[in-house]
């Protein structure tokens, strides 16, 4: 046999393997992608017709009574994330400041373990904590206990990317500033942050995304309401709350509102990280040019 | 250069020893070098050479980076740069830079790029005034002044590379350091930028990086050659006026070099 034969059956078999691995990756692709489509259509066909006006807007209605809707869900899902938003951005923003700029040694080594460990804590557990902190002692369950759990939940990712999206911003914009005889904290503050700016909101969005669709943490911290209750230090109904009850009832009326108010959380969280992704294009743009 | 000459020319800014280290490797060492007030002095020498890495050291952004320190003086106007009580950032501001690539801040305005670290205190009408005229002598107001407020990512890598040089010339310091401002742009680009050299040279005493030896005939007074020796230790070899230097070389290795026998 020559060598160039050799040569051609070889290529052959390449190509045979070639397109082999293109199918089977193909297929996984498909797999994925269609348990997400599946999810997703699924959920649409059985909320689609329990979602109405009223069903945005309306207090729960007692068992029996049709009708009724999540909106006392809506606004507590609202204010509860607002709470633990306002918490965690500073705290987590500045440990990522901090991370970014001082980032050797071993304080900030810990800083970064004890980030991704909590990021691998099941929400359940970081639930149970807020409630041995904030429900027990006070002796009563509240608003506020299910933001400071939310707010466990946001910390580590938007530390990390938060660090990220600080380093991410070139050396020489940093150096440039401080060769112009900035100070460091003028440097990072007017500087280095507003670059970093989309990218840290784009973490933001995410972690608000995280934290939306999380029903454990709220069982013993928000627990619920029947009214519309705004007060934080009280307890506040949550759309994923309503959805978990609603859900494991044995009424069709709520059963059909649970899978309205699982399209509803779909919808957030479909619409936020899409927000993210805008966001995050539009800040590559400004950093490639 | 004897020790008349030197004293004949007014000397705004120089080294004694000046060493510099990344950890514990020595990049720079023992460099004594004195830059005339004015004058443009141009820091040529292969690539690794530590050209770079000694101009940092001139306005302490050197110590920036991580586990960098410098060990020597560098004397400004007499002053000790390195002293103790000195604050790196007022140094700063005497003594600016502009970088290798155009490091223009992305989210401020052409204006406030120029502006950012003018002067304080002024009002609308002298900061404008101000602006204008470190755009001007960046030779770029006529292509910007129409856009002030548009964002510097939409100008040319020449127009950007100006623009910082602008920024610089705002905070109005005595010296500009200069590292390697053309390497990343294309000829026409770096013939403005070298004819803006020698202009900005009437106001500040200028000295730049350059591995082009071109550019270092075309716009330099002086030029000092940089090597590394066996150890891997930026040294100097040595400084003249560069008409002398290109012509008639005191050092074997600096003639090596600008024939063009290595490097």
């Amino acid at each position: 046999m020559t060598v160039a034969a050799l040569g051609q059956r070889r290529l052959r078999r390449r190509r045979v393997y070639g397109s082999l691995g293109t199918a089977l990756a193909l297929l996984c692709a498909l797999l994925a992608a269609g348990a997400l489509l599946a999810i997703l259509g699924y959920v649409i066909v059985q909320g689609a017709g329990a979602i109405n006006w009223s069903f945005l807007t309306a207090l729960p209605h007692p068992v029996g009574v049709p009708g009724g809707g999540v909106g006392n869900g809506i606004l507590g899902t609202v204010i509860i994330i607002a709470i633990a938003t306002a918490m965690a951005v500073p705290i987590g923003l500045l440990t990522g400041i901090y991370l970014a700029l001082f980032g050797r040694g071993v304080i900030p080594e810990a800083l970064r373990f004890l980030s991704d460990v909590l990021s691998g804590v099941p929400s359940i557990a970081i639930g149970l904590f807020a409630y041995a902190v904030l429900v027990a002692p006070l002796k009563h369950f509240s608003a506020v206990s299910a933001s400071f759990a939310f707010m466990m939940l946001m910390l580590p990712l938007l530390v990390r990317t938060s660090e990220q999206a600080i380093r991410s911003v070139p050396q020489t914009v940093r150096e440039g500033a401080l060769a112009l005889g900035m100070s460091n904290l003028r440097a990072t503050v007017g500087i280095v942050l507003p670059t970093a700016r989309p990218a840290i909101i784009t973490a933001l969005l995410l972690a608000i995304a995280r934290v939306t669709g999380e029903t454990a943490p709220l069982l013993f911290t928000a627990f619920g309401s029947q009214f519309w209750e705004t007060n934080p230090n009280n307890p506040m109904a949550v759309l994923a709350l309503q959805v978990f009850t609603y859900a494991i009832s044995p009424y069709p009326n709520w059963q059909a509102q649970a899978w309205g108010g699982a399209l509803l959380l779909i919808v957030a969280v479909l619409v936020l990280s899409l927000g993210a992704r805008l966001m995050l294009r539009r800040a590559m743009q400004g950093l490639e040019s | 250069m004897s020790a008349a000459v030197a004293a004949e020319r007014d000397e705004l800014l120089a080294t004694d020893e000046l060493s510099a280290y990344y950890g514990d490797r020595k990049a720079v060492g023992d460099v004594s070098i004195a830059f005339t007030r004015k004058a443009v002095t141009a820091l040529i020498g292969p690539s690794g050479c530590g050209k770079t890495t000694f101009l940092r050291c001139l306005n302490r952004i050197h110590e920036v980076g991580f586990d960098a320190r410098v060990e020597g003086r560098v004397l400004l106007d007499g002053q000790d740069i390195y002293a103790g009580a000195v604050d790196p950032m007022a140094i700063r501001r005497r003594i600016g830079m502009v970088f290798q690539r155009p490091n223009p801040f992305p989210t401020l305005s052409i204006l406030d790029n120029t502006l950012v670290c003018a002067a304080r205190g002024l009002n609308r009408r002298q900061r404008f005034d101000c602006a204008e005229r470190a755009l001007r002598a960046a030779a770029l107001w006529d292509e910007v002044k129409d856009k002030l407020r548009s964002s510097p990512l939409r100008l040319s890598g020449g127009q950007q590379q100006r623009l910082c040089i602008a920024r610089a010339v705002a905070a109005e310091p005595e010296v500009l350091l200069m590292d390697e401002p053309t390497a990343s742009l294309d000829p026409i680009a770096t013939a403005v930028i070298e004819e803006l050299m020698a202009r900005l040279a009437d106001e500040f005493t200028i000295v730049a990086v350059t591995h082009n030896m071109q550019q270092a005939a075309r716009v330099s007074d002086v030029t000092a050659f940089m090597l590394a020796d066996e150890a891997g230790v930026g040294r100097l070899v040595e400084v003249d006026d560069t008409a002398r230097l290109f012509t008639k070389p005191g050092d074997h290795r600096t003639e090596d070099y600008i024939t063009g026998r290595f490097g």
